[in-house]
């Protein structure tokens, strides 16, 4: 039934390490190389590797094209409403500022509000980066119906 | 540097190593070689960003230049031939004059550039300075980059969040949303596809 048993059983070993990692870089930011940018890459990477081994439809099923299109512009509108939340939250009296994370939280002794916006501000660009990256894919690989199997 | 700092015969050889496969990308004809070269060629300029200490950096090249890049470059060959055409033999003169003059204003460029890790450069002493200064201070995260990225330079990455989305919508607005359904795209008149192609130009051109 399949031609690929070995790259199936080893790409399904491998795709949730690679998701795991996808996060490690994303949460981990804060402390080492990396982040949004470099997390989403990863885990669209993992969703591309499944496409490859076990097809284009398979892929979709896993993730739809619906929501690789509603993504890219969730994570635009979460980064941008981590701003317009900054403008809404800041203290009365303090002057409004777009994407200033001190006004999320009162805590300023320990820069709470500045992790916490750096956090959600991630968050959106993971969402928005990995599912362009998707979208860009499925735009491509889409219009061959599969990998014919002389390319392997 | 009174000491000679080993690791530069590092930068030399991966250097080397760029320039090889460079003219191997040129020379070659096998666009399967071509695209797995590029992948190639993305990670030896990782390794060499590494070697520079610019970690954030070499870990989005390797992600994005090795991986995506060559997986695009692969699905975009999938849909067109395996061989390049042969370029015609004939020498551009007027072509080999600029790349030859543009070459020597970048060595004649060399000696006004900052020595590699030098305090004073202009990269280290304004502004760069002052967000590692003011970093822990400010907004106590370990890593400086992400500091600057996320929050002193939130609006830049803002826009950059929307450059990648504009992209997508560009990609989507020209090949279609890749759902599976072709027979739609072909029963597209050619002059509707004309005027999608022009618009995500456009857009392109703005970010």
């Amino acid at each position: 039934m399949s031609p690929h048993l070995i790259l199936r059983v080893v790409s399904k070993l491998l795709i949730p390490m690679i998701v795991v990692f996808g996060f490690y870089v994303q949460f981990h930011g804060d402390f080492g190389p990396g982040g949004g940018f470099q997390a989403g890459v990863i885990i669209a990477v993992a969703v591309i590797l499944y496409a490859l081994i076990f097809g284009m439809d398979e892929a979709r099923r896993a993730v739809p094209p619906i929501v690789v299109r509603y993504g890219a512009a969730l994570g635009v509108l979460i980064y941008a409403s981590v701003g317009v939340a900054t403008l809404f939250m800041n203290g009365a009296g303090e002057p409004l500022n777009f994407l200033d994370y001190d006004a999320l939280h009162p805590d300023q002794g320990h820069h709470t509000g500045q992790h916490y916006g750096i956090l959600l501000v991630e968050l959106g660009v993971l969402t928005t980066v990995a599912s362009v990256m998707l979208a860009i894919f499925y735009a491509f690989a889409g219009r061959v119906p599969d990998i014919p199997d002389e390319e392997w | 540097m009174d000491h000679t700092d080993l690791t530069q015969y590092l930068d030399y050889a991966l250097i080397a190593m760029l320039l090889a496969v460079g003219f191997a990308i040129v020379r070659l004809r096998n666009l399967f070689a071509v695209a797995m070269l590029t992948g190639v060629y993305s990670l030896l300029s990782a390794a060499w960003f590494v070697s520079l200490d610019a970690v954030d950096v070499a870990f989005t090249e390797a992600a994005v230049g090795a991986g995506i890049s060559t997986v695009l470059m692969l699905g975009a060959m999938l849909l067109t031939a395996r061989e390049s055409e042969p370029a015609g033999a004939k020498r551009h003169w007027a072509a080999l004059a600029v790349v030859v003059a543009a070459g020597a204003a970048l060595f004649f460029a060399i000696p006004d550039m900052p020595v590699y890790g030098d305090p004073n450069s202009p990269a280290n002493s304004y502004v760069g300075m002052d967000y590692m200064t003011s970093t822990p201070n400010e907004i106590a995260v370990p890593n400086v980059v992400t500091a600057v990225l996320a929050s002193y330079r939130g609006y830049d990455t803002f826009g950059e969040t929307v450059v990648i989305f504009t992209a997508a919508l560009g990609v989507m607005l020209l090949l279609g949303f890749g759902t599976g359904r072709r027979e739609e795209d072909e029963d597209e008149a050619p002059g509707k596809a004309k005027v999608k192609a022009g618009k995500a130009g456009k857009k392109e051109d703005k970010a």
